[in-house]
């Protein structure tokens, strides 16, 4: 593994430490997603007047707080190979609870310690579910999706405004940075949870176990190391985070509906994907999803500014975004599956026998 | 053949039995103005789309594959079916909708050839292949539709869903027909075995001479293929296309579907009638939960309590931490056993237990 990979032209200056060289294949689909960030925030920069200003970078950051913080907990769920189906109905439970919760006179800060407790306990049973039952995640996830969204509607079929001032404030609050441009909490929020994710999964045992359970989970069984832990840890992350995108949702709408969030998970992990991440795991980045949701901000700014365009072109050029970094995944990933030829790749057999083929 | 009690029939009768408490009219089936309504009828009408939904994903997920675009079809295939027919210079010509059903049909079949593509030729996984379908198909069906539901007013159209033979809405007919078909090509032709042996091991199988690649690109071309004849009824039904809300979400009813059915999401084996069950659990749930007067909303607790209730009871860890016990008490059930032991009655050193005894009694009787 140590010379292998020329057939990409390697990104060698990323600061991967003494060993730069090993994988810069992994980082490639990181750059690209960089790469097409820049690129398409130059097209909209140069097509509209107004679009090339620090404001509408900073207001995708705004606009897109919750979902940051969801495709880092999704992330993590990637990572071991996993898929989180449930997460925008959790978003949807989460501003529901949270505004009936303040509605019914509770403080604030009782209510979120709440919530975000109650997203981990969620995710807790569906990871539990997964790991010890072994039942496929899928479909855990799915039936999560179902009740978390049939809770909702349960709590209350209209939308419940929130008027809790704590809230307002999070609300209002604009922090200045530098002439003319502002920053809300919840981008603070939604970065802090990018840096604290990137430093579990690269400097704690955990974040490494995870890498490992998605390269490998018999390897990393038979290395002794915690796979149970790291494969409900994951979904515990992953449902903290969509209550903490909930909660940032909440923050954004003032409000609380049933109806919230519906597809969000597609979001979620069509940024995680985008930003670079294997959905057969082992391999990706939070930082990479970060990009991947503002590659999806871009996007919709862009159509948004061109104005005549509706809103369906969002869904179209998402989808092929999403088709053109699976074929560059795939043909990345030719190199890396051939070494390890014996994992189980569900469908790897068709393209790795004759890759030429494949990337025809 | 010891697991009566975790066959896929036994939810649907569960579900039946509380209706035969609950809602006394629920089994009542009469006839008016030549066709049969009822609850009943009505489960095997509305669950008709999904059920043949089901059919085509049961085939994917037999090829270790899943098919999440089946939704966006539904919803692509009603936009232009509807489209054309209101684009046509007659809207309510047999010919228009004649053309318009075509139309959508072929789309249906160019889409799941586009899947098959992705997954059987550039190996991309099929989760992530058909999500991207599942994410741009439902602009594309905004885009036919510009945004806005079209409603059309074509007899031979609205007699996909509204029409009758024999008494029997032609939606169930239809259904049963492709179910007929389907179980007849996979059990009585080795195209069954031939997919199931794609998904244990698709390397082995093609190295075995199975036509690996063919077989997934054809389950996913017939997996598009019902679904766009799923999208026909569903939009006939209300006459109408709604690019937003046809077949939302209806992908994973159909995954539901085949999962209560007993197919294992990892490929390698499936059933068709388990799929049957499945779907017709499901439509059961719907329709007893608006029959009960609980809010229609609420179903889907009842649902993720039905799927996570029905999951656990498959899962085989589960079994063994529910006990033993429980395994025991089916077997003394005395579940007949599928391939009778032709020869003469070796004793199985592992059914050497008392609970064992009744079976190869029960088989010397005939």
């Amino acid at each position: 593994m140590t010379t292998a990979p020329p057939p990409v032209v390697g990104p060698s200056p990323v600061a991967a430490g003494g060993r730069a060289g090993r994988v810069p294949a992994r980082f490639v689909p990181v750059l690209v997603t960089f790469g097409l960030f820049v690129a398409l925030f130059a097209v909209g920069g140069l097509r509209y007047e107004a679009f090339a200003s620090g404001q509408v970078l900073l207001n995708l950051l705004i606009d897109n707080a919750f979902l940051v913080v969801l495709a880092v907990g999704m992330t993590f769920v990637i990572l071991t190979g996993g898929i989180d189906l449930s997460v925008g109905s959790v978003v949807a439970l989460s501003t529901m609870v949270t505004a009936a919760m303040l509605r019914a006179g509770w403080s604030a800060p009782v209510v979120i310690v709440a919530v975000l407790a109650g997203g981990a306990l969620f995710g807790l049973a569906m990871g539990a579910v997964i790991h010890y039952l072994e039942i496929q995640p899928f479909i855990v996830t799915l039936a999560g999706l179902f009740l978390a969204r049939g809770l909702c509607y349960l709590i209350d079929l209209s939308s419940i405004p929130i008027t809790d001032p704590l809230f307002r404030d999070l609300s209002q609050t604009a922090i200045p940075l530098g002439e003319d441009m502002f920053l809300t909490p919840s981008v603070l929020v939604a970065l802090a949870a990018v840096a604290v994710g990137a430093y579990v999964l690269h400097l704690t045992r955990f974040g490494r176990t995870v890498y490992a359970v998605g390269g490998n989970q018999q390897s990393a069984l038979l290395m002794g190391l915690g796979v149970g832990r790291a494969r409900v840890g994951v979904y515990v992350i992953s449902g903290f985070c969509s209550a903490l995108g909930g909660l940032l949702f909440s923050v954004y709408l003032l409000s609380g509906y049933s109806l919230n969030a519906v597809g969000m998970e597609l979001d979620a992990i069509a940024a995680v994907v985008i930003g670079g991440t294997l959905l057969t795991g082992g391999s990706g980045y939070v930082l990479g999803s970060l990009l991947g949701v503002l590659v999806l901000g871009t996007v919709q700014t862009i159509i948004s500014f061109e104005g005549t365009l509706s809103t369906w072109w969002v869904k179209i050029v998402i989808g092929l975004l999403l088709l053109a970094f699976v074929v560059l995944q795939r043909i990345l990933a030719v190199g890396p599956r051939r070494r390890r030829a014996p994992a189980p790749a569900p469908s790897a057999p068709a393209g790795r026998t004759d890759p030429p083929q494949g990337d025809g | 053949m010891r697991e009566l009690w975790r066959k896929p029939f036994w939810p649907l009768v569960v579900l039946l039995l509380l209706n035969l408490v609950l809602a006394p009219g629920f089994f009542a089936v009469r006839l008016q103005d030549g066709r049969l309504y009822g609850s009943l009828v009505d489960i095997l009408h509305n669950g008709a789309p999904v059920a043949l939904m089901a059919l085509g994903m049961t085939l994917v997920i037999a090829t270790r594959g899943i098919d999440l675009s089946v939704g966006a079809i539904v919803a692509i295939c009603g936009a232009v079916t509807c489209a054309w027919i209101a684009a046509s210079p007659d809207p309510t010509s047999p010919g228009a909708a004649i053309g318009g059903i075509g139309v959508a049909l072929g789309l249906a079949v160019a889409l799941g050839a586009w899947n098959g593509f992705l997954v059987s030729v550039l190996g991309i996984q099929p989760i992530i292949a058909t999500l991207v379908l599942m994410t741009a198909g439902r602009g594309l069906a905004q885009l036919v539709t510009d945004g806005q539901i079209i409603t059309v007013n074509n007899p031979l159209f609205s007699a996909i869903a509204g029409g009758e033979l024999l008494a029997v809405p032609l939606t169930v007919i239809v259904a049963a027909a492709v179910y007929a078909l389907v179980a007849l090509a996979t059990r009585r032709t080795a195209l069954g075995t031939l997919v199931e042996a794609v998904g244990i091991n698709p390397a082995a199988s093609r190295l075995a001479g199975v036509r690996a690649r063919t077989l997934i690109w054809t389950v996913y071309v017939f997996s598009a293929l019902c679904a766009g004849v799923a999208g026909l009824m569903i939009s006939s039904n209300v006459n109408a296309a709604d690019a937003n809300n046809a077949g939302l979400w209806l992908e994973l009813d159909a995954i539901l579907a085949v999962v209560i059915g007993g197919t294992s999401l990892a490929g390698g084996r499936f059933s068709i009638t388990g799929t049957l069950f499945g779907a017709l659990t499901i439509q059961t749930l719907t329709t007893t939960i608006l029959s009960l007067g609980i809010p229609p909303e609420v179903s889907l607790v009842f649902k993720a309590v039905v799927v996570i209730v029905v999951c656990l009871l498959q899962s085989p860890k589960a079994r063994a931490l529910l006990g033993r016990r429980r395994r025991r008490r089916g077997a003394a059930g005395g579940a007949p056993p599928a391939d009778p032991p032709p020869g003469p009655p070796t004793p199985d050193p592992d059914r050497a237990d008392g609970a064992a005894t009744p079976i190869p009694a029960q088989r010397s009787t005939p």
